[in-house]
């Protein structure tokens, strides 16, 4: 599974549970209207930490938050395994 | 003899009362006539006025000893067994300490500061005891960082409880806990065994569960303690089934209504109390009805000399059961100008019962919104595959912290199930718990480390 496509699974996942109804996940989706708000993600973010072995936006120390799904995606695709 | 109004531990144990013992793995030491004995290899006359470290490397000398000096010594300073020299020596000269008893070895720097005196199990006969003062009990605090603080006791506070509710009620009891009585939670059922007639079986570090309850039981130990922690460790260890003391007890820790269950199934026909005491605070209080929580009635009045209140959302203790000061130069008061003692404990009402949702110092900060990981691990502990659970702080790049839990599922736990588990858990936390509460994330361990308190640790949360 691509590492995108395991983002998307976590992603639906936890709109499942957190009763998140999530719009079609394209790259250009701004993170703000996903639906997921600031716990979500930081739930995202800790689970793709187990899954992959990083977290991007805590590796570096001035890494800028992406603002859309592709952005994020990205993040994650970006840092060197 | 002794002046009336001075309460001494040798006064309670006369000889009319035989066959009573106290033992660990390797001695069984008798009581009946243990006040004609010494342990200590110079006269106790020596002792008289001194105060003194008690170093001893197991259980048993210190209990000795304890016997021996109270109402001798001016102060006892009681050290638990994981205390390290370095960190010992700043806590001596906080507390004046100028005698030690030990058998070990003391580091070479310290020779010549103190008189040190041999112990040994009582094989010298002595006479002339004299018991002529109030002796101060010393203890640490079981706090996870730093140094821990030093809290003066009377043997009267310690024993307030234990008097209150009666000692007749236990003769013949023998007493046991998981604790070391070294420590607040151990010291109060050495002091039930001896103030109430009744015999010991000491704890063992290093000892197996199984190897431990196999003298509980050849030990015909009646009455146990132990924190929440320990007696989950005990349930899941199996070994619990060859055992049926009469009454349980816990202490410590927050006692939920899953261990409560859990030893009620274990142990059907014992009775099960669970007490709240600290080092500080002293005995507050022990309920019997099997259910978590405490009845509302318990705050605002005077019960056995007892008042408690809550304020902040912290439970506040006034009692002279709570220690009278912490020791040391800088020492900050122990309580405030009332008499009250601020326990750091969270409460919180519901309905009739007060429950207590964790320590102040222990709240996770998720993005301004608090949470105590005790009150999570109260929710995932209802799981009827869970034995044991931990939620923690993990650190996140969104909210600056999210709870996680480490959870250890029931023996056996079929590997398949656990997709599943992590479901329902997921979803009762979700039931019972507002939304940021919820684990982010739930892990199935192994093991969860316990501390030598018996407190389940939480130093890397």
């Amino acid at each position: 599974m691509s590492v995108k496509s395991k983002i998307f699974s976590a992603m639906k996942q936890i709109a499942e549970e957190q009763k998140v109804a999530l719009p079609p996940l394209e790259d250009d989706l701004p993170l703000n209207d996903t639906g997921f708000d600031s716990l979500a993600l930081a739930i995202l973010v800790a689970r793709l930490e187990d899954e992959l072995g990083i977290d991007p936006f805590t590796v570096a120390e001035d890494a800028a938050f992406p603002s859309t799904l592709g952005e994020f995606v990205r993040a994650y695709e970006n840092v060197p395994a | 003899m002794s002046p009336p109004d001075i309460f001494a531990l040798r006064q309670y144990l006369g000889p009319e009362l035989t066959d009573r013992t106290i033992s660990d793995a390797r001695h069984s030491v008798s009581l009946t006539d243990i006040t004609q004995h010494s342990c200590l290899t110079r006269r106790s006359s020596e002792l008289s006025g001194r105060s003194v470290l008690l170093a001893t490397s197991g259980q048993l000398l210190s209990a000795l000893a304890m016997i021996e000096l109270d109402g001798v010594a001016r102060r006892i300073l009681l050290c638990p067994p994981d205390l390290d020299w370095e960190r010992l020596q700043v806590l001596l000269d906080q507390a004046e300490i100028d005698t030690i008893v030990t058998d070990r070895p003391l580091p070479q720097c310290s020779a010549g500061s103190y008189i040190v005196i041999g112990i040994d199990l009582p094989e010298r006969r002595t006479v002339g005891w004299k018991v002529d003062r109030a002796t101060e009990w010393l203890m640490l605090t079981s706090g996870t960082s730093g140094l821990p603080k030093i809290v003066r006791h009377t043997l009267d506070g310690l024993a307030g409880a234990i008097i209150g509710e009666g000692t007749a009620r236990y003769r013949n009891a023998t007493w046991a806990t998981f604790y070391d009585i070294r420590r607040y939670g151990g010291l109060q059922i050495f002091l039930r065994a001896l103030i109430g007639g009744g015999s010991m079986v000491l704890s063992e570090p290093g000892e197996t569960i199984a190897a431990h309850v196999a003298r509980l039981r050849t030990g015909g130990v009646t009455h146990i303690s132990g924190t929440p922690s320990h007696w989950r460790k005990l349930l899941m260890s199996g070994a619990a089934a060859d055992f049926s003391p009469h009454y349980v007890r816990l202490s410590g820790e927050i006692a939920d209504q899953a261990v409560l269950d859990g030893l009620a199934r274990a142990f059907p026909q014992a009775s099960i109390g669970h007490a709240y005491a600290s080092t500080e605070a002293g005995v507050g209080f022990s309920v019997d009805d099997g259910r978590e929580g405490f009845p509302a009635d318990l705050i605002g009045r005077n019960r056995n000399g007892v008042e408690m209140k809550v304020v902040d959302g912290s439970l506040r203790i006034r009692s002279k059961r709570t220690a009278r000061a912490y020791v040391g130069a800088d020492a900050p008061p122990l309580a405030d100008a009332d008499g009250f003692v601020d326990t750091g404990d969270i409460v919180e009402l519901r309905g009739e019962r007060y429950h207590f949702v964790g320590r102040r110092g222990g709240i996770i900060n998720i993005g301004g919104l608090k949470v105590h990981p005790e009150e999570v691990e109260v929710v995932i502990n209802r799981h009827a595959s869970v034995q044991m659970s931990r939620a923690r702080s993990r650190r996140s790049p969104i909210t600056g912290a999210i709870v996680v839990a480490d959870v250890i599922l029931v023996d056996g736990t079929n590997r398949e199930r656990h997709e599943t588990i992590r479901k329902e858990i997921l979803s009762q936390c979700k039931d019972c718990l507002t939304v940021w509460k919820v684990p982010a994330v739930i892990r199935f361990v192994e093991r969860l480390d316990v501390t030598e308190a018996g407190k389940l640790a939480r130093t890397d949360a």
